[in-house]
């Protein structure tokens, strides 16, 4: 292929970069545009908030930028906007992620706010208190938005009484509780340099990065104490619910157990994905929807490996008339998928378009820094970038039809609704 | 054939004009044997006939339903094929599109857009079932959205008579209405060499491009002159207006103000700058006025910011924006904003937050260079609305030339209480 070059060659610039006391990162060295990106991340996130305090890791994530060490909140945006830093963090389901971006010129002050924000942040009363109104007036703000609660339905009735269940954001009965004493305690159980992972890409070089990796990470206790999480299968697979809104469209959330990104069916899963609804022009999802029945503008299907509760997921939004025509057409190609496999032309395009689009998920020194951690996250290895275009080229079509078999089963899903679809 | 060079602290910016009138911008990046290949068309939604609202949009999808030589399918299997990826999108002022392929397939994508710039065949089968699916998107984004409802009405009450007050994807009831013909009229109006600006940003050398470029575009005939926008001129506003939308799906109001103000291209000198600084020192994250006074002194906000369209070829709009606390009103919280520009008209802007609104600004160029389609949308969106390229190069040096007066000034002039049009939220309690 075209681009094996490339994606060899971005391989073996990887260079492991480990400071005085061990904490290692994987670097990227390149001067082109004079900045440096950094991306972290530590296992834990929402699946690891108190059952009963939804939304503690996107709470703790919100504020860690809101005054630390010296600087208050005030003192501390000044000190980023002067210097033109970004720098954020969040909370996914199964990590908590930070971000930096900064002038290479400004590096110094870069890293030593990024090693405030992580280790020192004061959680002051007064931001503490704001960001939870803002978080409370997000959630106001989606509480009516037909995707958000059809994505809201599914998990709660997916996942009930397991961590994913729970909004990642939290509840508005939920975010009123969280005390500074539990943002505390989650930091102190998920913050450690045992789950840490660590990505840079930009102009500063292997002994630079090992300098300021000690002086940003090597506070961190050694040892996280992460609460063990189950593995889960969504409940109610083959049911649906509807919810009422009196809106002119249904949004429609549908999905079901899938695989693990360590599952060796995964890159396959992967490529039968996109035949399914992972393909923006060339998906059966987006042929038989919208293009031949105009039903929809927008419709996809994903996988979303979540450490301990794997799925594949889609969904939809058309008009109620044809909700029920829609959901249809979806359960059927589903359905064909798993029964038949996908034919030869479109496995070949599927695969070609996986493997020629690699490079273009590193065309950012963000990006690039984003899929170095996820590989270090999922365990994939350095030299994963030279050998993952090789997995996409070998899937038969005997391992599509096999894989599309186990992944969709015998074709049921659970399905939320949100509108006033007829005929269901 | 013309060739200007262009240089600046970023990279070296090639502009060319094709003997069709063809315009031809190569931004090169050499990181990664990628490119970004765009043409941009300088006509959107505000270009759109009266009666038939969202015709630039709707023809915009139907540009994937393919040729003669190219039937429907073809471009985008190609590109799939290829590992590229591919969309299109539409603007108050420009329709784009764009491919993103390994280097060596920019000629196949060349070959694809220049076919489609003259050759596009609609029929009915077709055209049909793309208008239900314009239909869901519009349902998708605006008629289940009550914000992106008071949204339509604002811009209406702001625009009264130009056609920035229209939806970009149009009225539903025109929708509904527009037909093959309404699209083939518009695209022969409008898809021609002479209307086009070609971006080609990534792992290539001007000389490749142009060759390339001459090769498939260059043998389109030229149409003899440009399209003219036809666009009545907005009257000054005399009147402070207040529209209000109230939707028993509302759980957190919110309130906006916005004004018509200058773009880079209507602007006298300075004007724009001094506005992108303005609405910096107003909304930047953490460090905004608003943020500061209303969020986090008066806490009477959760959250609270602003927006300058300044890319666009008539007078655009700058926006703020407010969520109310849940005990406080709109009423209030609009009053807060205006302290918060009057205290600017009458003292004036600090030193220190002029200095941070010109880093923070200067420094999104160095982290634009950072990816090539930024660059690429950056530099296409200025020429489609009339920007040179200089103004592009030498934006940074304009940034750094307004003074904490010109803030002040512009505050005054375009920011006035009187033509406010201020848009409220609110939950419908009644239903």
């Amino acid at each position: 292929m075209n681009d094996a070059s490339t994606t060899a060659s971005l391989a073996s610039r990887i260079q492991l970069v480990r400071s005085s006391s061990g904490i290692e990162a994987w670097l990227i060295e390149d001067y082109t545009v004079p900045l440096i990106a950094m991306e972290m991340a530590m296992l834990g996130g929402s699946s690891q908030d108190p059952a009963t305090k939804p939304g503690t890791a996107t709470f703790l994530a919100g504020l860690l930028d809101e005054g630390a060490g010296p600087y208050d909140s005030t003192a501390f945006h000044d000190r980023l906007d002067d210097y033109a830093i970004e720098l954020g963090f969040s909370a996914s389901r199964d990590q908590i992620s930070g971000q930096l971006r900064t002038l290479a010129r400004h590096r110094d002050e870069a890293f030593d706010m990024f090693r405030l924000a992580l280790n020192e942040s004061r959680l002051d009363e007064e931001p503490i208190e704001r960001v939870r109104a803002q978080l409370t007036a997000s959630l106001r703000h989606e509480a009516n938005d037909p995707d958000a609660m059809a994505n809201r339905e599914w998990f709660a009735t997916a996942f009930a009484g397991h961590p994913y269940g729970r909004p990642s954001k939290g509840t508005l009965e939920s975010l009123p509780t969280i005390t500074r004493d539990d943002l505390i305690a989650y930091r102190t159980k998920i913050f450690a340099r045992e789950t840490l992972k660590i990505s840079v890409v930009g102009a500063i070089d292997a002994t630079t990065l090992a300098n300021e990796l000690e002086r940003v990470f090597g506070a961190l206790p050694a040892k996280a104490s992460l609460s063990e999480i189950p593995m889960a299968k969504p409940h109610a697979v083959g049911t649906r619910k509807i919810i009422d809104l009196d809106i002119p469209q249904s949004s429609i959330r549908f999905g079901a157990a899938g695989l693990l990104q360590s599952d060796p069916d995964f890159v396959t899963a992967s490529v039968v994905n996109h035949i399914l609804g992972g393909g923006v022009f060339s998906s059966r999802l987006f042929r038989e929807v919208r293009e031949k029945r105009g039903l929809a503008y927008s419709v996809s299907s994903q996988l979303a490996a979540f450490d301990h509760g794997p799925l594949h997921m889609g969904g939809t939004s058309t008009k109620n008339e044809r909700a029920a025509e829609s959901l249809s057409i979806i359960e059927s190609e589903i359905a064909s998928l798993a029964s038949d496999g996908p034919n030869d032309e479109e496995l070949d395009i599927a695969k070609k378009y996986l493997i020629g689009s690699y490079p273009l998920r590193f065309d950012t020194s963000t990006k690039l820094a984003g899929q170095l951690t996820h590989m270090q996250v999922e365990n994939l290895g350095r030299d994963y970038m030279d050998r993952r275009n090789g997995l996409v080229s070998a899937v038969t079509r005997d391992d599509a039809a096999r894989v599309a078999k186990r992944l969709y089963g015998d074709g049921k899903l659970f399905v939320t609704v949100v509108g006033r679809p007829e005929g269901m | 054939m013309t060739t200007e060079p262009h240089s600046h602290k970023g990279p070296d910016i090639a502009h060319v004009t094709l003997h069709n009138g063809l315009e031809i911008v190569v931004i090169p990046d050499h990181r990664t044997p990628v490119v970004t290949h765009m043409v941009w068309y300088r006509n959107g939604s505000a270009d759109d006939p009266v009666g038939k609202s969202g015709i630039a949009h709707f023809l915009e999808h139907l540009m994937f339903k393919g040729t003669d030589k190219h039937p429907q399918g073809e471009f985008s299997d190609v590109v799939t094929a290829l590992g590229g990826q591919e969309n299109a999108f539409t603007s108050y002022d420009y329709t784009a599109y764009f491919q993103r392929v390994s280097r060596e397939h920019l000629k196949t994508m060349m070959e694809f857009e220049a076919d489609r710039m003259t050759g596009l065949v609609l029929s009915d089968d077709v055209v049909n079932p793309e208008r239900d699916v314009v239909i869901e998107e519009r349902r998708m984004r605006t008629d289940t959205d009550p914000s992106a409802q008071l949204g339509e009405s604002l811009a209406s009450t702001l625009f009264t008579h130009h056609p920035y007050g229209k939806p970009i994807i149009g009225f539903m009831h025109e929708i509904e209405g527009l037909n093959r013909e309404d699209a083939l009229a518009y695209y022969r109006r409008f898809y021609t060499p002479e209307n086009a600006i070609l971006v080609v940003a990534g792992d290539v050398t001007e000389t490749e491009v142009v060759r390339l470029a001459e090769d498939t575009y260059g043998r389109i005939p030229a149409r003899g002159q440009k399209p003219e926008r036809q666009r009545p001129r907005e009257p000054d506003a005399r009147a402070a207006r207040r529209v209000v939308l109230a939707d028993p799906k509302v759980e957190q109001p919110s309130v906006q103000l916005a004004w018509v103000v200058p773009s880079y291209k209507t602007a006298e000198k300075g004007e724009a700058e001094a506005l992108e600084i303005l609405v910096q020192i107003l909304s930047a994250h953490g460090t905004g006025r608003l943020h500061r006074k209303l969020v986090m002194d008066q806490k009477i906000a959760v959250a609270a910011g602003a927006w300058y369209q300044s890319t666009a070829v008539d007078r655009s709009r700058l926006m703020l924006y407010a969520l109310p606390h849940p005990d406080g009103t709109l009423e209030a919280l609009e009053e807060a904003i205006e302290n918060v520009l009057t205290d600017i008209v009458q003292h004036g802007v600090e030193d220190h937050e002029l200095r941070r609104a010109k880093t923070r600004l200067i420094a999104d160029t160095v982290y634009a260079q950072d990816s090539q389609s930024s660059l690429a949308r950056m530099y296409g969106s200025a020429l489609a609305t009339g920007s040179s390229l200089k103004d592009v190069t030498d934006w940074p040096d304009a940034i750094d030339a307004v003074t904490a007066d010109d803030v002040k000034q512009v505050t005054q002039k375009w920011l006035n209480r009187r033509h406010v049009v201020s848009g409220y939220l609110l939950k419908d309690e009644a239903a």
